[in-house]
């Protein structure tokens, strides 16, 4: 018990990956086994994760469960590992969100192992980042999530798989070049790539003194804008978000639903973790543009959604419009840091963090399903679908209410603190967002209108194209998102205080 | 007495050679089974020397031996090896190995199968580890003279090997050229060689090659100032550097695939670890006066390499001039004169030679089954080839610097040795990066996972065989070993570069 008390972020961290090493040794025949191998090796991060959170002390300040394991001695680097209130909520989403992934993936027949293994490299790549106290480590870790994206898309996307995962791979890649080159600039500057020791050594700076040939402010200016482009390509904010719709449409469902559900968060999380603390004065000098791209992305986002044809493409738009949320309060909190508003913008960001993470999966989820059923995602393919499939719809119902942000769903709570902590800093930005909401009903409707009403469909009614009711296994894995959607829809504050109290400390 | 390692390392290869030769010609499994037993000591020795290095918490030269040659001229044959060049000695050893392994092949007249080398093996081998005992020679040489000796028999094998074995359309052209560049290189090195003996011997009256001694011989600023330059290009040349780099690729696409390996992964480290040598650290004023051209050079040899390597139709081509973009990153380190430049371009040497060789190792194995090299002809090579799939995969991502692998251990403190000296050159060289990124994950795409070519589907393709898979996971587990672990190499090069800053005057 000892043991696993220490050790408890490295062994959530590594156990997905060792698992995927022991899984090449096993037969890749044995479809079954390696499902079920996978599955129930991606439930051991979670249960861990579960007492993980049941420890947490969200009273106490700075990072809990430390550890620190040498790793690039000559550069001062080293395995730090540590959460805060904000991370421990984006580990439980990763390690909730992948088993029921895996689970999602049953239906897959094409070469199982390599895609199993690979959603367990891909879960290791994730929770790294989230947890890393260390800055080389964090940049790690945030490379080598690309690698099983890339190759998932590559190998099990659908027809445009080769130019969505290119495109995925080099826009991600050029933006953390910027990522990259302002850590090397930290690293040469202080000779350490501790988070904890850089936060305040990065601060004292002397704002008048010359750096590398310019003044410290003009550095960090410098400096700001290239985290702030290499996490806003990941979020993705206007303009930078094309990548997504490819990479969403042509992604095998499974891997739709981690990359809406966790990977998108890394781009936030990047701006909770690295951006804001290192540059307050320049997110606050900033923090206008954010929100205009932020505004941008809801409006836009909306607007795009509305206009698709191809039901995931929909989906994928709205993670553009929701993840605005996201960019809209953390751009709140840099304007107005320190104060009561930006707290409860922030709480709000990070939970809508959580909450985005929930119902994009599901989202995902049930377009893979029917997508599964009748290999088209055309919405004017679809249209009366409700008699025939009456438990789906009444699921995509839930799920399409928790993603407009029903009163009671998850949504509304996220989205209501960060339009009430942004609304007295950022009046006018805020009110177009909420023009954006409105879009947002529009095109949510549209889309359940589209699929499940109207007159029945008799294409998919009888014969060879008749269309079969959710099974068991796709209702487990929806029911969990289901639950908690409901449960933080009614009574939020259970992870509203661990994140809160982690926010206060913060900003 | 000690045992004497480093002259068993170096005279164990000409032993096999003669051996071998004296083998009737028509033996052919009994020559390979002698060149393997040999290739196969010399990795343990120099494995062994490698761990009792890094273990045994060494420091400076280590392993001496002394043995008179010509004490007139005061030419002794004088061996050590520090931090710096006990990886490259166990780097040799590796490709020695791998190099003879992938040489084996299969012959089916049946199906028209004919892999690895078939035609004379005898003389093939005998010739390959002349070159293996020059390069092991030059590594572990103390003396200058000695050092000129072995360099001299790396190269000369060169041109036969490319010559007798080579592609048959640019053999000769390539073998021609090649030998003509290196031997300009070299005579140009040799003249300032002979320059410092004389200086020594007028400031000091010792009269010696060997390099301890010329490390004291206090050559004058003006003289440094005049002669580092031919000494480090004339060196340089053999380590492809911008823009006498153009032999280079030639030699690369005309050498048979064993001996590509050994030119790209080991023979161009030669030039770099000579220029470094004799150059830096013989004449450490005339390196600080240089360093910024050396830079820019080394530079635009990393972003040109890239962008020429992006465009090339012809897989070997590819890979040549990515090895030119990849030592563009060694020069740098090496000009940035600082102890992260440095560190980073000692580990990028051993990682490069790795790589590049596995990446010849892969396309040797296909072209001797498909016949074929351009790109546009080949594909779907993953289901005939998996373990090469995956082997070519880990090696692309070793070159597009991925954290995790070694190749990011060695770029990442390259850059940040740029970041000390010049900003400006970090961010254009890192440009190199994402088109790295863009050609291999290109090209792995289109050899590996597109639909296999009509054309090719009639060679009835076979696998690799069961030697090829071990040379491929050997040059593997390095890559990824080093990756995860810095602290098996980096403590190590480490010591060597602490010593080169103390000949630089701890700049």
């Amino acid at each position: 018990m000892d043991f696993l008390s220490t050790h408890l972020l490295s062994l959530i961290l590594f156990l997905p990956t060792i698992a995927a090493l022991v899984m090449f040794f096993l037969p890749s025949g044995e479809t079954k086994l390696l499902r079920w191998f996978a599955f129930s090796a991606s439930l051991i991060p979670f249960v861990l994760t579960l007492v993980l959170w049941s420890n947490f002390d969200p009273d106490k300040t700075g990072f809990q469960f430390q550890e620190i394991y040498p790793w690039y001695e000559a550069l001062n680097s080293s395995l730090h590992l540590g959460v805060d209130g904000i991370s421990v909520s984006m580990v439980l989403l990763t390690t909730l969100l992948t088993p029921l992934a895996i689970l999602a993936s049953f239906s897959v027949t094409d070469r199982v192992k390599p895609y199993m293994m690979l959603f367990l490299f891909l879960e290791t790549g994730m929770l790294g980042v989230f947890m890393a106290l260390d800055l080389l480590i964090f940049f790690v870790f945030w490379e080598i999530g690309l690698v099983p994206m890339y190759f998932l898309i590559n190998q099990w996307g659908s027809a445009n798989k080769d130019y969505a995962s290119l495109k995925f791979m080099i826009y991600t890649m050029g933006g953390s070049l910027g990522l990259l080159l302002g850590i090397q600039m930290l690293g040469v500057l202080f000779g350490t790539y501790d988070l904890v020791a850089l936060y305040e050594r990065w601060n004292a700076l002397d704002a008048g003194a010359p750096l590398l040939g310019m003044t410290v402010h003009t550095v960090k200016t410098i400096a700001f804008w290239a985290f702030t482009i290499a996490f806003a390509i990941k979020v993705p904010i206007w303009p930078f978000h094309t990548w997504l719709p490819d990479a969403h449409t042509e992604a095998p469902t499974a891997g739709s639903m981690l990359l809406a559900g966790v990977l998108l968060k890394l781009g936030a999380y990047g701006f909770l973790r690295l951006v804001l603390p290192f540059y307050p004065l320049e997110a606050k000098m900033f923090a206008g543009a954010l929100a205009f791209l932020a505004v941008a992305a809801i409006v836009f986002g909306a607007f795009a959604a509305y206009g698709q044809t191809d039901f995931k493409r929909l989906v994928a738009y709205s993670s553009i419009n929701h993840m605005g949320f996201v960019v809209l309060g953390i751009a709140a909190a840099a304007a107005a840091a320190g104060t009561a508003d930006a707290h409860i913008a922030m709480n709000g960001a990070v939970l809508q963090m959580f909450n985005h993470g929930l119902s994009a999966a599901g989202m995902f989820f049930l377009v893979g399903v029917i997508y599964e059923r009748t290999h088209t995602r055309n919405l004017e393919e679809f249209g009366g679908l409700f008699p025939l499939v009456p438990v789906y719809g009444g699921i995509l119902i839930f799920m399409s209410m928790a993603s407009l942000g029903l009163p009671g769903l998850n949504g509304f709570v996220s989205e209501f603190l960060v339009v009430r902590g942004a609304y007295p800093v950022l009046k006018i930005y805020t009110a177009v967002s909420m023009l954006g909401l409105l879009f947002t009903g529009a095109y949510i409707l549209k889309g359940i209108a589209k699929v499940l009403h109207g007159p029945v469909n008799e294409h998919w009614a009888r014969g060879e194209h008749k269309l079969t009711e959710i099974n068991t296994r796709e209702i487990f894995v929806v029911v969990p998102l289901m639950v908690l959607i409901l449960v933080i829809g009614i009574w939020p504050a259970w992870i509203l205080e661990v994140i809160n109290k982690a926010v206060v400390a913060l900003f | 007495m000690n045992f004497p390692i480093l002259s068993v390392i170096t005279f164990l290869p000409f032993v096999g050679a003669a051996i071998m030769l004296m083998v009737p010609a028509d033996r052919k499994t009994e020559v390979r089974g002698i060149a393997l037993a040999t290739a196969i000591i010399d990795l343990l020795l120099s494995a062994w020397l490698y761990v009792q290095y890094l273990l045994g918490g060494m420091t400076g030269y280590q392993f001496i031996e002394t043995y008179n040659w010509l004490p007139a001229l005061g030419i002794s044959l004088k061996f050590g090896v520090d931090g710096m060049s006990a990886p490259l000695v166990l780097l040799t050893g590796i490709v020695m190995f791998t190099g003879v392994l992938i040489s084996w092949g299969v012959y089916d007249e049946a199906h028209h199968i004919s892999a690895g080398i078939q035609d004379r093996p005898r003389e093939f081998f005998a010739f390959l580890f002349l070159l293996a005992g020059g390069v092991f020679g030059v590594f572990v040489s103390l003396d200058l003279f000695m050092l000129f000796f072995f360099y001299e028999i790396a190269v000369f094998p060169m041109y036969l090997l490319i010559a007798i074995w080579g592609w048959v359309k640019t053999r000769e052209y390539a073998a021609m050229k090649l030998t003509l560049y290196l031997f300009i290189g070299s005579v140009v090195a040799l003249v300032g060689a002979l320059v410092m003996y004389w200086a020594q011997y007028q400031n000091t009256g010792v009269l010696s090659f060997d390099m301890l001694l010329m490390e004291k011989a206090n050559f004058s600023a003006a003289f440094q100032y005049a002669w580092f330059l031919p000494v480090f290009f004339g060196f340089a040349v053999l380590g492809g550097i911008w823009p006498f780099h153009n032999w280079s690729p030639d030699g690369h696409v005309a050498a048979p695939t064993a001996v590509s390996m050994f030119h790209a992964g080991v023979l161009m480290k030669l030039g770099a670890f000579a220029a470094l040598r004799v150059g830096v650290m013989l004449l450490p004023e005339g390196a600080k006066q240089w360093a910024w051209l050396i830079m820019i050079f080394a530079a635009v040899a990393v972003v040109y390499g890239a962008y020429i390597a992006f465009v090339q139709p012809d897989l070997k081509y590819m890979i040549g001039f990515s090895s030119v973009s990849h030592m563009g990153l060694v020069m740098l380190g090496i000009s940035t004169l600082n102890y992260n430049g440095l560190l980073g371009a000692g580990i990028q040497m051993f990682s490069h030679g790795v790589m590049t060789a596995l990446f010849f190792a892969i396309t040797g194995m296909i072209y001797d089954r498909s016949h074929t090299r351009q790109i546009p002809e080949l594909g779907g090579m993953a289901k005939i080839m998996p373990f090469a799939a995956i082997g070519f995969i880990v090696g692309g991502l070793v070159s597009m610097g991925m954290p995790g692998f070694s190749g990011f251990v060695a770029e990442f403190p390259i850059f940040m040795g740029v970041w000390g000296r010049q900003w400006f050159v970090a961010v254009v060289a890192s440009i190199s990066i994402i088109i790295t990124a863009a050609y291999i994950m290109r090209n792995i795409r289109k050899v590996f996972f597109s639909p296999l070519p009509e054309k090719l589907a009639e060679h009835h393709l076979t696998d690799i065989t069961i030697l090829d898979k071990i040379a491929i996971t050997t040059l593997c587990l390095f890559m990824i070993g080093i990756g995860i672990f810095p602290s098996m190499m980096v403590p190590m090069i480490s010591k060597g570069v602490e010593n080169i800053l103390r000949l630089l005057g701890g700049a």
